[in-house]
């Protein structure tokens, strides 16, 4: 069977690791927060090239987020997160006039009370319309005037799958429909899926979702059609500020640390790499970030752990429990003389 | 007012510890997307927790009518063999009709992956049917047919037939609970050293109490023990589970999944106190009583499934043991 640290831990080469011999370097995608502004051209690219359906047209109330996570259909989202606090040494120009609370976190409360009572605990935004009550007659904590100016910054943040080095999804796919790819990515063959749906469990992320219309599971490829014709994927081709950079995933590694030091000398002690780490519980994401808060603020889980890392010690327990059961089975009727 | 805008306070009357007495001190604000959750909730509905209980009666009837095959109780046999492919038929039916595109079910058939619960349950199941199949089969031979030649080799083959099912229904019985701890969600992940115990203890549990149900009193002892034992585990491993510490078992002792279990709990003890005591003397006690013991089950089950849905939806449930985890880390880190 496979090395002891297929399942968990760091691991150099996940394609050769797969089975693929003669493979390209590992490629991955480096979301670079810092620079993105929100134009979710990169939203729109991969559903234009890769022909995703709607997944309903919501307003949400999460700031100008209105696809909500990533689902199904919907294989990059852009968070946008309002903060009353200053990017880095920025001078938001204040001195001396009026301020006050903003409306942020009333409008947080009221999208966090309607997402608790929808289905799925708004489990199914990015894949199909989910209704949070917007819009509404009353935007939540408005009519106040200018003194609700604030500091304040805003994080934008384009998430798409991790294609993790030990893909939770991948470990537990029953039918082989999903596959690693010689570039090391983590790709869904719909031509083979059922939709049993375990691998929307078994992501760490909640990144993969099994579409209610078509019954198949969907997921960001990484534009596996276009890496084979040596073309950058989508999101990273239309996005103007070079927030999502696509590469050989050593390389943008070292990108990414330098672009780190650089923030932080620059002042922004908060920017913090996410999913850069191969010794993390997934084994380091060859999708990883740049961020400007903790993971969690962007919805992003902050210690993911594969769930496969446990495999053994399961099935050791179902053994004993399998065994004992066995064993009880016989012994009630070996006592069987007293009826 | 909260300095990040994300912050979001933890729903009430939760504590840190785990323990259901409300602690003095605030439980500590986690930090979320608007209070989003985190994973995507399971796509699975109530067929799936309907499988876990059907596909652990099965097994556990498998191992009954083994017994009663070996130790001559033709009755508890019958029914046993009866009832645990019928169950095994239900079984097929749900998870085929679960999947998002049934008529690719046999897609399950084309790997054979260790890494999956799911695939080496199929396999389970592939080598534990035929034999259950058989043996069914036998029992339920019209008389015109029971004389013909290949009736009577079925019959001859009804016992190894029912003996490879035993085999392999303590593996049908527990693989469920691996299928469900190899996930991301919170609530079954954490318990999976204990869910292997719970399950089997209830597929012993139900299985007993359709033996206890159908057989007649005279050849039931062998079922009414296997409840009692079975009720046993099943009880003292869920209980293992609510005592865990941290903030995840939550989703276990709260709410509608909390609901469901001290129902299970219930009936499960009375089912097995019955079969104990008045299940020995009354047939219709017996038949109470097993009963109580299959309901146990079946809300044994839908409760373990609806802790898991649970503990998806809320991101505290995610964030906040991670979060934990990261700061036990950084100062172990601190301390070198």
């Amino acid at each position: 069977m496979t090395a002891e640290n297929s399942f968990y831990g760091p691991l150099a080469d996940p394609a050769g690791d797969a089975g693929h011999r003669e493979h390209p370097p590992r490629m991955g995608f480096f979301t670079d927060t810092s620079v993105c502004i929100g134009c979710k051209a990169c939203e729109v690219a991969c559903k234009e090239w890769n022909g995703i359906p709607e997944d309903g047209i919501d307003l949400l109330g999460m700031s100008f987020d209105n696809t909500g996570m990533l689902g199904a259909s919907s294989w990059r989202h852009v968070a946008f997160i309002e903060q009353e606090r200053p990017l880095g040494r920025q001078d938001a120009g204040l001195a001396g006039l009026p301020v006050g609370p903003s409306s942020t976190e009333e409008a947080e409360e009221v999208v966090a009370d309607a997402l608790e009572v929808a289905r799925r605990g708004g489990g199914d935004l990015g894949t199909a319309p989910v209704d949070l009550g917007f819009p509404s007659f009353d935007l939540p904590g408005a009519g106040t005037g200018t003194e609700t100016r604030t500091q304040f910054r805003w994080l934008m943040s384009s998430d798409v799958c991790k294609h993790c080095t030990h893909a939770g999804c991948l470990d537990v796919c029953p039918t082989g429909a999903l596959f690693r790819t010689e570039f090391g990515t983590v790709v869904v063959q719909p031509d083979i899926c059922n939709g049993c749906g375990y691998c929307v469990s078994g992501c760490p992320y909640g990144v993969i979702d099994r579409r209610p219309d078509d019954g198949r599971a969907w997921k960001c490829t990484m534009c596996y059609d276009r890496l084979r014709d040596g073309l950058e994927p989508a999101c990273a081709k239309a996005c103007p500020t070079d927030s999502i950079q696509f590469g050989p995933l050593d390389e943008l590694r070292r990108n990414a640390d330098r672009r780190l030091a650089a923030l932080h000398e620059a002042g922004v002690t908060e920017a913090q790499l996410y999913g850069r780490d191969p010794e993390d519980g997934v084994g380091g994401d060859g999708a990883f970030f740049l961020l400007l808060d903790d993971p969690e603020v962007y919805g992003l889980p902050p210690d993911p752990v594969v769930p496969t890392r446990d495999l053994m010690s399961m099935w050791k327990h179902a053994g004993v429990a399998a065994s004992a059961l066995l064993a009880v089975s016989a012994a009630v009727f070996v006592r069987g003389g007293r009826r | 007012m909260s300095r990040d805008g994300a912050v979001r306070q933890g729903r009430d009357g939760r504590d840190d510890d785990g323990s259901r007495e409300r602690s003095m001190v605030p439980r500590a604000t986690f930090r979320s997307y608007y209070g989003r959750p985190v994973l995507k909730p399971p796509v699975w509905e109530w067929k799936i927790p309907a499988y876990l209980f059907t596909g652990g009666l099965s097994a556990g009837a498998a191992l009954l009518a083994a017994g009663a095959d070996l130790t001559d109780r033709p009755e508890l046999r019958r029914t046993a063999r009866v009832g645990g492919f019928a169950a095994l038929l239900a079984s097929m039916y749900l998870l085929v009709a679960d999947l998002g595109r049934p008529e690719r079910f046999h897609h399950m058939l084309r790997v054979a992956k260790p890494s999956s619960p799911m695939s080496v349950g199929t396999w389970i199941l592939v080598a534990y049917g035929p034999g259950s199949a058989l043996a069914a089969t036998a029992e339920v031979l019209p008389a015109a047919v029971r004389g013909t030649l290949p009736g009577r080799l079925l019959r001859l083959a009804a016992r190894p037939a029912g003996l490879s099912a035993a085999v392999f229904a303590p593996g049908v019985a527990s693989y469920t609970a691996v299928l469900l701890s190899q996930t991301a969600v919170p609530a079954w992940h954490d318990a999976r050293r204990e869910l292997p115990f719970v399950f089997t203890g209830s597929a012993a549990a139900s299985a007993a109490g359709l033996g206890m149900l159908t057989a007649p009193v005279a050849e039931a002892g062998p079922a009414r023990r296997l409840g009692a034992v079975g009720a046993a585990a099943e009880i003292v491993a869920s209980r293992l589970i609510d005592r865990r510490p941290g903030l995840v078992t939550q989703a276990y002792t709260t709410g509608h999944p909390h609901r469901l279990r001290k129902a299970s709990e219930y009936l499960t003890l009375g089912g097995a106190v019955t079969a104990l005591t008045l299940a020995r003397r009354s047939r219709v006690a017996a038949a109470l009583g097993g009963l109580a013991l299959m309901a146990g089950s079946v809300l044994q089950r839908f409760g373990t499934f609806e802790a898991g849905v649970t503990s998806t939806k809320d991101p505290s449930y995610v964030v906040e043991p991670q979060r934990r985890r990261l700061q036990a880390r950084g100062e172990g880190r601190d301390e070198e």
